[in-house]
């Protein structure tokens, strides 16, 4: 089968970029949260929340408007999804609320067990949101039960399946390599020594996942590797994510945190694109029948609504990166306590 | 219970406890605005301290939104997965909208707003509050925009036959400019400006009660008025002309606001009421003693026969009481504010508002005021709008999840039930500690930020960590 580039392709490119943009930017808070219940005396903890301060809520927008840009793009994928993954879904909701009162009620009170409490729940739900998202990953990679009308008709302990949780620990253990490395950048003297041993540890971590998915993936997911065997020169993306991963350690030795971080944001940016490329030009994968997958094109709204969504994308991107890229900056630089932080 | 209902409580529910929080963040944005634009104008220190102070109440209660708020952008999906696959093609593009207009443009100015004082520059820092509060702005227009297409949907037309059939757009700008979105959105906006102006208000007055910080309770509570008093004037006219919009888009809904039953008959206006539904009539009411009040604030004529319910067939009817009853009671809220803000500004004139104890404890409660006619407004609004989802082309019934069962729905609504009535607590909590806590004594901001200015370093990320 043929594919032109049209719209319906445009915006499957503009959502995964949209999701690879919350991936990279709240990937490193969710990551910063996951590693919080290690550090142990509440200056550090501070410090930890404060490295993210500023920026989490902002990092969080990039899934409000990925999902608010699927549900205008593919509202059959939303609709499908949504409904179907209940359970799951509301379970995230939960978890995400919790995450962002922790971070704001953290620091109203000084008690120890107050902000004991805040504190694991904070890292609790940092991890639960990362492993939520990444067994939604896998599951839409091997593909869900979808009736003719795209209905799925699973339940919750559908989605648990061995290999969508393989994915999901991944995605735990990505995040917390890129928030470690994130970490590294904002702190200084005895904390930015320990926490620069960790990375190392959080790599292995990785590595070690990420081997394991991929050999799962090529055993048992082989319809991913389809649009590598027709256009080869898209290997290079893996190969590309391998040198990204390896150049994070030999950053951190130069001591050349920056790079190592763009090194992490490169690593997830290439294997949202594997993923991509993988299931494109299916945005859900129907498991068993694969007739009923939601695709690009019976997923989608009109093409005058592609349209006029690609106008507001176009007017509003120019805004959106000067406002991310400025708030990054006037944040730059190691983490100093003061009167308005957490 | 049917999952048709069960998805409404929840959504309703869900809804209503989001709402406490956006009509803060708005009407408090404005009045940070005025309070920092003060201090720049004036350099007095009373107003930097006031800034600060609310900055930190602001913050409050944005958090509180952006935690509650997500689960709604969730629920169309979860809950109501056939209505979002009829109206994502029309709907969807709104939500979007407010994600990159709104959302991106609030977030990332509220991170100098909040933690930014000592980084930029006093009149950076003004502009970020300016970007914050029309940002919270621009979200309250393209969420009322996609909530009014539902009430009077433009802009569209219908594609497809059976489960396939769906909203498909026309016009991007029928949708958004559809016949009461303009309209509603201003009476919203008004409620939240009220919504901000009270607490500034209620807070201020509870600080004079106590004789706590004088110099910031008196200039706080100033401000507060002068806002409380232009949103409240200005809600009677948005009202009005909300009113006069129904009648045209929506006859069933006004006609459930007064129980106007008779098609062929003026409609008068009612002050207070019960609705019995059985025999279609007001049992007990007390009318506006002009005869045809209600006609004649819509036509300008009080002689001319106003649509009535009796126009509609029962199933296409909303309940009629509850719609009564809620609207009516905003109504009454709504006067009493325009009554308080009035006296307020009386007694400031003469000079003795800041000693008037029975007064100062009126303003106190008065926060509940705006927070409950807006939600009674929006009950209104939306059980008005029933039984239809998109009025006059869907039925709310046939929006429901088809795959989502009974038992799922009571889980996760309990589970909402049980984590928003732990925020409620937690969230009152802190705030009754800020308030009591008050404001702090701050340092010159601009001395601040030049003394940091020379010791930031330029280029941290080019040089060694080490």
């Amino acid at each position: 089968m043929e594919y032109s580039f049209d719209l319906n392709t445009v915006w499957f490119i503009l959502i995964g970029i949209l999701l690879a943009g919350y991936a990279i930017l709240d990937g490193f808070d969710l990551g910063v949260g996951a590693l919080h219940l290690l550090t142990k005396n509440d200056e550090e903890r501070r410090i930890m929340l404060n490295s993210i301060g500023p920026v989490w809520d902002g990092n969080e927008v990039w899934l409000v408007t990925g999902g608010g840009a699927l549900f205008a793009a593919f509202p059959n994928v939303y609709a499908t999804i949504f409904s179907g993954f209940y359970t799951a879904m509301m379970l995230l909701l939960a978890v995400l609320i919790f995450r962002a009162v922790s971070i704001e009620f953290r620091s109203k009170r000084e008690g120890k067990r107050w902000r004991q409490n805040w504190d694991i729940s904070f890292s609790i739900s940092s991890i639960f949101i990362a492993l939520l998202a990444g067994v939604a990953l896998g599951n839409v990679i091997q593909g869900i039960p979808l009736d003719p009308d795209m209905e799925f008709y699973g339940n919750f302990w559908t989605l648990l399946n061995p290999y969508a949780i393989m994915v999901g620990i991944t995605t735990v253990a990505l995040f917390m390599m890129h928030g470690a490395i994130y970490v590294v950048m904002k702190t200084e003297g005895k904390m930015h020594e320990k926490i620069r041993g960790w990375v190392n540890n959080t790599i292995i971590f990785f590595v070690i996942c990420y081997v394991s998915v991929t050999m799962a993936t090529l055993i048992y997911q082989p319809h991913m590797t389809e649009h590598f065997k027709d256009f080869p020169p898209a290997f290079f993306i893996a190969i590309l994510n391998m040198l990204a991963i390896a150049n994070i350690p030999r950053e951190i030795y130069k001591g050349r945190d920056f790079r190592a971080f763009l090194s992490s944001c490169a690593s997830i940016l290439a294997l949202m694109s594997l993923f991509a490329i993988g299931i494109f030009p299916n945005i859900v994968l129907s498991n068993p029948y694969p007739q009923y997958s939601l695709n690009i094109y019976n997923a989608a709204s009109s093409v005058k609504t592609l349209a006029i969504m690609l106008i507001i994308a176009l007017i509003g991107i120019p805004f959106v990166l000067t406002y991310t890229v400025s708030i990054y900056w006037v944040f730059r630089g190691k983490v100093k306590l003061d009167s308005s932080s957490y | 219970m049917e999952v048709e209902m069960l998805s409404r409580i929840q959504f309703g529910f869900t809804i209503a406890f989001h709402y406490i929080f956006p009509p803060l963040s708005i009407g408090l944005g404005v009045i940070l605005v005025i309070m920092e634009g003060m201090y720049l104008k004036t350099k007095k220190k009373i107003y930097h301290e006031m800034t600060r102070f609310w900055v930190k109440i602001f913050a409050l209660t944005f958090a509180m939104g952006v935690a509650t708020g997500i689960v709604m952008e969730f629920e169309f999906g979860t809950n109501w997965s056939s209505y979002s696959r009829f109206v994502g093609d029309v709907f969807g593009s709104a939500l979007a909208a407010e994600g990159i207009f709104a959302f991106f443009l609030e977030s990332g100015f509220l991170a100098i707003l909040v933690f930014g004082w000592n980084k930029v520059s006093p009149r950076m820092h003004f502009f970020s509050t300016i970007m914050v509060s029309l940002g919270s702005m621009f979200s309250a227009v393209w969420i009322v925009v996609a909530n009014s297409w539902q009430q009077t949907p433009a802009g569209f037309q219908l594609v497809g036959e059976g489960l396939s059939k769906r909203a498909e757009i026309t016009s991007f700008w029928d949708m958004v400019f559809n016949p009461s979105s303009m309209e509603r959105l201003m009476h919203v906006l008004g409620g939240a400006w009220l919504a901000g102006s009270f607490l500034v208000i209620s807070v201020s007055a509870y600080y004079l009660l106590k004789k706590k910080h004088i110099m910031f309770a008196q200039s706080s509570l100033k401000i507060g008025l002068i806002v409380a008093v232009c949103a409240s004037l200005y809600q009677l006219f948005t009202g009005h002309q909300s009113g006069a919009g129904i009648s045209k888009n929506q006859p069933a809904k006004l006609a459930a606001f007064e129980a106007h039953y008779e098609s062929n008959l003026p409609a008068d206006m009612y002050i207070l009421g019960w609705v019995n539904e059985e025999k279609k009539e007001v049992s007990i009411g007390l009318k506006v003693p002009i005869k045809g009040f209600l006609s004649f604030l819509v036509y300008w004529d009080a002689n001319k026969p106003l649509t009535g319910l009796n126009s509609f067939a029962p199933e296409d009817q909303p309940p009629v009481n509850p719609v009564f009853q809620s609207y009516h009671f905003m109504v009454a809220i709504g006067m009493v504010l325009i009554l308080i803000s009035l006296l307020g500004i009386v007694f400031w004139r003469r000079g003795t508002l800041f000693t008037k104890s029975w007064m100062l404890k009126l303003m106190v409660i008065s926060v509940l005021g705006p927070q409950i006619a807006n939600q009674l407004g929006w009950f209104s609004a939306e059980v008005g709008r029933q039984p239809w989802i998109v009025y006059g082309f869907m039925r709310t019934s046939e929006g429901i999840s088809k795959v989502v069962s009974a038992d799922q729905t009571v889980f996760s609504l309990i589970l909402f039930f049980l984590i928003y009535a732990l925020l409620f607590i937690l969230f009152i909590f802190l705030l009754d500690r800020k308030i009591k806590h008050g404001p702090e004594e701050t340092e010159d901001e601009a001395s601040i930020y030049e003394q940091q200015r020379h010791t930031v370093d330029k280029f941290p990320i080019s040089k060694k960590s080490t």
